[in-house]
């Protein structure tokens, strides 16, 4: 067998027989979701303490509309035993609301004292109670003026009352002419995934590759290795080796992610399900930023997810993956072989890491425009492309630009490859003093 | 010969490392490459197992350009060595088996014998990390010769071990010899290369400054310094063609140690004593390898 190949499966298998690999494997996804939706959750949670709320209203006309909740018990009192509720606050007591004047007039003559912060859950309930009576007051102040006829404020009512609901429903034009159904959310989501995947493992497995390196060093071992294998194929081997390690990881990650969506698919299919699926994600997405998101019932969730061309997504991940792995595997061995120890190869390193969050932070900002220019330059900039790319292929984006984008990265990983195989080769050989940048280049030219 | 280099020059960033360095290793022969630290010989040793090449000259395998696939002929234990320590002793032992070419059953079958050789059978299935250094040297050095090499180049071989198991692989290494295997021993060690080395080639300052048969070596650096072993108790002859350098009692007889002139033959100088003093013995002092390292490298120094 050649030595490439036992290089290769040593690496690898080494690898995922560790017991910290197989848990982290398994466990991963169920990690991420426990944490995506374990503060949602508890969010939710009430702490089932009915919360009290004093309503000192000199007008009279708004403490009768604030209703009561389940949390939130609002209890209509006179200003003479505003002293005595004041004392109250932050014991029975936890907030008190005082209306001055008629809010028509003069917005700002309403206040909410508490002991503790208020949440906003209860701000926007008085805020929106307030609101609608207030609208209400301006029609009627309106209507009396006799300045508007009857009929027209009639009909400004219903509208009001009817609240318009919009659901936008977004297409998207091909370039043969044919319009898709396209879920900007469900991209935008799926695109975030798939680059905080490929930022991951970048970092993840290219630290891997540099630690395997510099183990070999440290030990000594390289030493030995380079006598039978020859040092590119030693390279190589690692780089293929620990790569394979993270497809496997990926892959079991896919299956199981695959398994989850299915099963929530048929989850979907009984009309019950899913009437208590939407109302569940609705109502935790409520509470969370996520609102926009969580607006969409489950069915169009589903319907978008399934609308996305996956094969394409899933080929192009891999290609990305491997082009960002390589040429950052290529680096962080190179740095590593040309050092002694951890320690020193923070110097080379920091510009490295600091490259990599500006391509995260540029996919993170992509998502917002995915066809802006800093979208559209970070996707082609071999350095930046995995990551920002995978942000912008979900809401589909010309062939040629991807093509463009892949053979840049291939290109530059192939030249930075070369490059970190002949310092490499020198590299592991010497030890003592911690190399210059040029001297490295130096290297180069070694035979 | 069965290795020779030819002319090699290496040369770093800053140095040159080897300057038209010639060795010639005969066939079955064990080949002492002494030097002192950073002379050369690592680079030198790295050329002949094809780890880095050299700027110009060429290395010669019986005869020939030695070729990529010669590695697997070669089994070469690094000065600096180490092991994964997270790995099973037998499983790297299996793995750097196989990279030197051998199949999976072919490596097995010679791990076998070569563990119970070495009687470590019971560390199979031990971490590396477990041992101790010089049970991480047996695994090295097992290792090493596992392929079964014509070519065996050790790179300071007793560094690390205690005098039993040095013994054991001072053994191996003369029973390779027997088997007919070159050797290539590098090494400070003087009493090991007088023990073991046919020939050696001494590098200093990048160049080979002395090359040969350590027979030869050392009779050559013979310092011309006489022992006789006299009757009686005087000795007070005084002579241009000799310097007195030491006088000892002992006994009956008296032990001189006399530094010969330059010009003036072992045969002269012995007939001027024995004409005039009864001589019970009498020898020449060979130098110790040991000897004629440190004069040829601090001569070399001064000049």
């Amino acid at each position: 067998m050649n030595t490439l190949n036992l290089v290769i499966q040593r690496e690898y298998i080494t690898r995922v027989r560790k017991k910290s690999f197989i848990i982290l494997t398994l466990l991963m996804p169920l990690l991420m979701v426990a944490l995506t939706f374990l503060p949602l959750w508890l969010s939710t949670l009430n702490d089932g303490e009915v919360k009290r709320i004093a309503v000192i209203d000199q007008t009279g006309i708004y403490a009768p509309l604030l209703h009561s909740t389940e949390t939130y018990q609002f209890e209509i009192v006179g200003e003479e035993q505003r002293a005595d509720a004041e004392t109250k606050v932050g014991t029975e007591l936890f907030a008190i609301l005082h209306i001055t004047g008629d809010l028509s007039q003069d917005q700002g003559t309403v206040s909410l004292t508490s002991g503790k912060q208020s949440p906003q859950e209860l701000q926007e309930l008085i805020r929106s109670t307030l609101r609608e009576k207030v609208t209400q007051q301006k029609l009627d102040q309106l209507s009396a003026s006799g300045e508007v006829e009857s009929e027209a404020i009639m009909q400004v009512r219903e509208i009001l009352e009817e609240k318009p609901s919009i659901s936008l429903q977004t297409l998207r034009m091909e370039g043969d002419g044919s319009v898709t159904e396209s879920s900007t959310e469900v991209a935008t989501i799926i695109g975030m995934v798939f680059t905080i995947l490929i930022y991951m493992f970048i970092l993840m497995y290219g630290n891997m590759v540099m630690q395997a390196v510099l183990e070999e060093k440290k030990t000594r071992i390289v030493e030995v290795m380079v006598s039978s294998v020859k040092p590119v194929n030693l390279l190589i081997g690692k780089i293929v080796g620990i790569g394979l390690v993270g497809i496997t990881q990926l892959a079991i990650w896919g299956i199981l992610a695959g398994g989850l969506f299915s099963l929530l698919s048929f989850l979907v299919v009984s009309p019950e399900q899913v009437a208590s699926m939407s109302s569940g994600m609705g109502g935790m997405a409520d509470m969370s930023s996520l609102a926009d998101v969580g607006g969409i019932p489950m069915e169009g969730v589903m319907r978008a997810i399934l609308s996305i061309n996956w094969l394409e997504v899933i080929l192009f991940f891999l290609l990305f993956f491997i082009g960002g792995y390589v040429l950052y595997a290529s680096i962080f061995a190179m740095f590593a072989s040309a050092v002694d120890s951890e320690e020193d190869t923070s110097q080379f390193l920091t510009p490295i890491t600091l490259l990599i969050m500006f391509a995260f932070f540029a996919g993170f900002y992509s998502v917002n425009n995915p066809d802006g220019p800093l979208a559209f330059w970070a996707s082609l900039i071999p350095f930046s492309s995995p990551i920002v790319m995978m942000v912008r292929i979900p809401f589909g984006i010309p062939l040629w630009e991807k093509i463009l984008s892949l053979l840049l990265l291939y290109g530059t990983f192939i030249l930075i490859s070369v490059v970190a195989a002949k310092i490499y080769r020198v590299g592991i050989l010497m030890y003592g003093k911690k190399p210059s940048l040029k001297e490295m280049f130096k290297w180069m030219r070694y035979k | 010969m069965y290795l020779e280099t030819k002319d090699v020059v290496k040369r770093y960033a800053h140095h040159l490392a080897l300057n038209k360095v010639s060795i010639s290793v005969p066939r079955g022969t064990v080949f002492g490459l002494l030097g002192p630290n950073g002379a050369g010989k690592t680079t030198l040793i790295r050329i002949i197992t094809r780890i880095t090449a050299p700027d110009s000259g060429e290395v010669l395998l019986e005869g020939r350009p030695s070729r990529a696939e010669d590695v697997y002929r070669i089994g070469y234990l690094p000065e600096e060595r180490g092991l994964y320590k997270k790995m099973k002793v037998g499983e790297q032992a299996m793995y750097l088996a196989q990279l030197r070419g051998l199949s999976k059953q072919d490596a097995h079958r010679e791990l076998m014998i070569w563990f119970k050789r070495f009687d470590i059978m019971s560390w199979y299935n031990r971490k590396v990390e477990e041992l101790s250094k010089g049970m991480q040297q047996k695994v090295q050095f097992i290792s090493t010769v596992i392929h079964n090499p014509d070519l065996l180049i050790f790179d300071e071989p007793f560094s690390g071990f205690d005098p039993v198991n040095a013994d054991i692989v001072k053994n191996e290494m003369l029973r390779l010899k027997e088997e007919g295997k070159t050797i290539i021993l590098s090494t400070h060690n003087m009493e090991s290369v007088e023990a073991l080395c046919d020939n050696i080639a001494l590098i200093h300052q990048s160049e080979v400054v002395l090359q040969g048969r350590v027979f030869d070596i050392r009779n050559e650096h013979r310092p011309g310094i006489f022992r006789f072993r006299l009757y009686g108790n005087v000795f007070d002859l005084e002579h241009p063609s000799f310097t007195l350098l030491s006088k000892e009692p002992y006994h009956e007889f008296i032990d001189l140690r006399i530094r010969k002139a330059e010009g003036i033959t072992s045969n002269e100088l012995a007939k001027l004593i024995f004409d005039r003093y009864e001589v019970v013995s009498f020898d020449e002092e060979l130098p110790t390898m040991n000897d004629v390292f440190i004069r040829t490298v601090t001569k070399e120094a001064h000049s």
